[in-house]
């Protein structure tokens, strides 16, 4: 039983082809199998918000999905987001504002912001604040997280520009010509 | 921790969904969003012998309106019932129940139809389903059967679904024209599952409540109408005496349970104040007067 199956998804826009237990995490896939460990694994049940990456354009908790689940999915992960050397403007402004120290949650803290930056109008302090709820950090008190994601929204043209011009701005798109 | 092994299907439409449960003699395990399985799939609370996914059920995302109501199907994800327009203009309450639900991440993924068979007793969409008095539409080997929300929820995540059997549909009954409504609700944190939580919906009619609905969720092992509220209520202003003899009969009519996050006098105390609240907001509404859309979060923006 619990033979493994094959899956084609793409990541950061690369296709990958890949045979995997059914069992297997897709946080997991991403950090053994592909080896792209920016994705960080904290709790394992949805709980501290580390694991969140995007599938087909929404954030989503890598922990509790599949690998096999994702097969046919644009997936994008904080490595899709920018480089060392050319961060994204929200890596930039958490890079200005010190919104981060470990680094643990950074991963999927920049991930949930890429969403709800995406979704909701974040008028107010306790809206952003509302938003990372379900991402833990232990070391920023937040404080400096909520301030980058207001130097984003203050600079939201030029972020929108910036990933307007990005391939992986497009998941439906690429998911389309991917699907089986 | 990880899952156990399971063997995965992921069939294309409801019948074969079925079959598989059937065949899999108990051992079938559906899974939908995913976001209340996978993590006790990853504590290994379960062992099912094979999932089956039903996230390409193309069906099963329908979302139509239906004679000012609505019928939703069981894949429908939570961020869709938060941000629709249908949502807001026929069921308004659900709405503010909407963003109580989790964290954006869970609600991306989580579905209706999985969390009201997960039936946990503090979450939203249980109570939701019972307060706006849905019918549920479950596919068994025998064909659909069709259940009330109010026979739905059975115990502590126990619904009446079989092992056999799989959510298919939500229907959303229409509201009375021009009911007032209210929810309120208190957590720990913003997203986390509720400590008490209640929704109204009330209908008034030279200043008495001609109808109304008193649902409550965290203080029992189902979310609950309150039908001995309501009665108290009924042909009455909702206010005054009333409201307190209303409040009086809330905190009696649940046995709440103590556990790490409350003890049962905390809940039953705090239900009481979320029914005033709510039933005071209700009434305002109702007597078409505005108020504020959302509700308390733990942070509680009211004053008392």
């Amino acid at each position: 039983m619990s033979k493994n199956l094959d899956i084609k998804l793409v990541v950061n826009g690369t296709t990958y082809e890949r045979a995997v237990e059914p069992r297997l995490l897709l946080s997991d896939f991403l950090r053994h199998t592909l080896g792209l460990t920016g994705t960080h694994v904290g709790c394992e049940h949805g709980v501290c918000g580390a694991c969140t990456i995007m599938v087909d354009g929404d954030s989503i908790r890598a922990c509790l999905m599949l690998a096999v689940q994702a097969d046919g999915c644009v997936v994008e992960t904080v490595e899709g987001l920018g480089t060392v050397d050319q961060l994204n403007p929200l890596q930039q402004a958490f890079h200005s504002c010190h919104g981060l120290q470990c680094g643990f949650c950074t991963p999927g803290m920049l991930m949930t912001c890429t969403d709800m930056l995406k979704k909701y109008p974040l008028e107010s302090d306790a809206e952003i604040r509302d938003g990372l709820s379900g991402n833990l950090c232990r070391c920023t008190g937040y404080v400096h997280i909520v301030d980058a994601v207001k130097m984003v929204k203050r600079g939201a043209t030029v972020a929108t520009e910036t990933t307007a011009s990005h391939p992986q701005s497009h998941p439906q798109q690429i998911a389309k010509e991917i699907s089986p | 921790m990880k899952p156990p092994k399971f063997d995965y299907l992921r069939p294309a439409t409801v019948p074969e969904a079925i079959d598989a449960l059937v065949a899999a003699e108990g051992g079938g395990k559906i899974i939908a969003g995913g976001q209340s399985l996978m993590p006790m799939l990853n504590f290994r609370l379960l062992n099912p012998t094979v999932l089956i996914d039903i996230n390409r059920i193309a069906e099963l995302s329908s979302f139509r309106e239906e004679d000012g109501g609505l019928r939703i199907g069981s894949l429908t994800r939570h961020h869709k019932l938060e941000t629709s327009d249908a949502v807001k203009r026929l069921f308004p309450v659900l709405n503010a129940a909407m963003a109580h639900v989790a964290h954006l991440a869970i609600r991306n993924r989580g579905t209706i139809g999985g969390s009201i068979t997960h039936a946990d007793p503090a979450a939203e969409l249980p109570m939701m389903m019972v307060l706006l008095e849905s019918e549920i539409t479950i596919a068994t080997p025998r064909g659909n059967r069709v259940v009330a929300a109010e026979d739905f929820f059975l115990g502590a995540l126990t619904s009446a679904v079989e092992e056999d059997e799989l959510v298919t549909e939500i229907h959303l009954p229409a509201l009375p024209p021009n009911a007032g409504w209210a929810f309120e609700e208190v957590a720990r944190r913003a997203g986390d599952f509720a400590l008490a939580a209640v929704g109204v919906i009330m209908t008034v009619e030279d200043g008495r409540v001609t109808h109304s609905r008193v649902g409550v969720m965290g203080v029992g092992d189902t979310p609950l109408r309150l039908f001995d509220v309501e009665t108290v209520l009924y042909d009455e202003a909702c206010e005054g005496g009333i409201l307190d003899q209303a409040i009086e009969v809330a905190r009696a009519s649940v046995a709440p349970a103590t556990d790490l996050h409350a003890s049962a006098d905390y809940r039953r105390h705090l239900l009481g104040v979320l029914v005033k609240r709510a039933l005071q907001t209700a009434w305002l509404r109702a007597n078409g007067k505005d108020v504020a859309s959302g509700s308390s979060s733990s942070g509680g923006h009211h004053h008392e």
